[in-house]
């Protein structure tokens, strides 16, 4: 089981309170659960990634094990702690005023 | 007795204000969708209840929302309310506008003006302005940011692009203004179901006598002293046009500089900003039953972008245009220095005229007597980006 963290506009756009958990088949990847992500909760669909290159929106950002994933190969393998579901993956709004 | 719904967005939520014909007790809803920038809310004329609002955000993007009771539940169409969907292939995105890149149609539109002169790719940002069709409530045309005109036939569920409109040619000379390269007027013709008009900064309006398959400049009369031709046939800083729907042929518009009219349906344009303090200004509205009475709100300069001498006022022309009369009974005329943005003006249908505006400092006023005097619904709001009004039984 992935543990997933969401910024709080989309926790209330998918209606889910904390976090969010996914079954998602290996490889444990960025894409492989953003994947598992979108297809549980499609209206997040285009607030993460971009729906046609399914790049990163700019300002947002990808921790886990107190690394940034942000700027890694979305097909790396995820740190064994966010596979096991010891840890979560944390996706972030860069801080940016609001 | 009828009653008023006023659709408030704002730079961090909406708000749905309500009243009886009076227009003097107000109850207020919201804020929806806190935190979010609400460009626009705005509601079906064949169903009232069926309001479409964009939802935007820097960090998310854009989202769409529909309510089919008048404001009071709001979902991404396309996604059950409520809970989250079964698991399974996503469905049809709401949010997913996605220009037309196609062969037979999206080919040659690739690139336009950057700020600085140079060629830029189209990139979406959000949407501006949403317009539901006049007698379906499932149809909705979306003007975006960079320019572009989307149009969603199922509710708001999926969106195409009209790509007619990037496609005739002057696209690679549209240019952002201050606010981004955005389509953020569109008219439709109540007389004739295939004739829209839009307008874009900067860009100019334009007008589709085929129902958006193809388009064309009306902006002969237009003079910009801010572009390099200033009688081009693009690139005019148009900020909005309003028209009344009994005379869908006469259009006002509120250009970066100059109040213009237009009685041949935009084919040619004369200014008509007369005594005017200022004649730059972003919002322009028509007079729900006397045609010729027009309502613009002057601000002081592109540089400058709040009201004149420190004095909220709203000017009216009742000889549709030229002659202007400053509206102030109720509205501050000292230390004011808020601006009214182009979607933040509205009238509503009553007998009794009401006009409604929005300010940047979160004032709506309303006024229930045709603009003669003013009162504010609400004062300290987040800064007003729309203002939308329906009549209801």
């Amino acid at each position: 089981m992935i543990r997933v963290v969401l910024p709080q506009h989309l926790r209330t756009l998918a209606h889910v309170g904390g976090e969010v958990t996914l079954e998602v088949e290996a490889p444990i990847t960025l894409r492989s659960v953003l994947d598992a992500l979108e297809a549980r909760y499609p209206m997040l669909r285009g607030t993460i990634r971009d729906h046609v290159t399914l790049e990163r929106r700019p300002f947002l950002r990808f921790f886990a094990c107190e690394e940034d994933l942000s700027h890694g190969s979305p097909d790396a393998p995820l740190p064994e702690a966010v596979a096991s579901g010891k840890e979560p993956l944390l996706i972030i709004g860069a801080i940016a005023g609001g | 007795m009828s009653k008023v719904r006023v659709l408030v967005g704002t730079r961090k939520g909406a708000f749905v204000l309500t009243a009886d014909g009076k227009r003097e007790k107000w109850e207020v809803s919201g804020p929806h969708f806190a935190g979010w920038e609400m460009y626009h809310v705005k509601g079906s004329p064949a169903d009232p209840n069926r309001l479409y609002a964009s939802q935007s955000s820097g960090w998310f993007g854009q989202i769409i929302q529909r309510s089919d009771d008048g404001g009071k539940t709001w979902r991404q169409p396309g996604t059950p309310p409520g809970e989250p969907p079964a698991p399974g292939p996503p469905k049809a995105a709401s949010n997913k506008f996605v220009y037309d890149t196609s062969d037979e149609s999206g080919k040659a539109l690739t690139t336009h003006q950057f700020y600085d002169g140079t060629q830029h790719p189209w990139e979406f940002k959000r949407v501006w302005h949403l317009e539901p069709s006049l007698s379906d409530p499932d149809t909705v045309y979306a003007g975006v940011e960079d320019a572009a005109l989307f149009r969603s036939t199922d509710g708001g569920e999926s969106w195409k692009e009209l790509s007619g409109l990037r496609g005739h040619g002057t696209g690679p000379m549209w240019q952002p203004g201050a606010g981004g390269m955005c389509l953020h007027t569109i008219i439709l013709d109540p007389s004739d179901p295939q004739r829209i008009f839009i307008a874009i900064s900067a860009a100019g309006a334009f007008r589709t006598d085929d129902g958006g398959k193809s388009w064309k400049p009306i902006n002969r009369g237009l003079r910009s002293q801010y572009i390099p031709d200033p009688n081009a046939e693009v690139g005019h800083c148009v900020h909005h046009i309003a028209m009344n729907p009994s005379r869908p042929g006469v259009l006002f518009m509120q250009k970066h500089w100059d109040v213009m009219r237009s009685d041949d349906a935009g084919d040619n344009w004369k200014e008509i900003s007369g005594n005017l303090p200022t004649d730059f200004g972003f919002v322009i509205d028509v007079h729900a039953h006397e045609p010729e009475t027009i309502y613009v709100v002057p601000i002081k300069s592109d540089s400058e972008h709040f009201v004149p001498d420190g004095k909220l006022r709203v000017f009216r022309s009742r000889t549709g245009g030229n002659e202007w009369e400053a509206l102030t009974n109720g509205l501050p005329q000292t230390n004011c220095y808020v601006n009214v943005l182009r979607d933040a003006m509205a009238i509503d249908s009553l007998d009794e005229c009401g006009v409604y505006f929005g300010t940047s400092g979160g004032q709506v006023y309303v006024s229930a007597d045709a603009g003669d005097s003013w009162n504010p619904i609400v004062r300290d709001l987040p800064a007003v980006l729309s203002v939308e009004v329906q009549a209801l039984p």
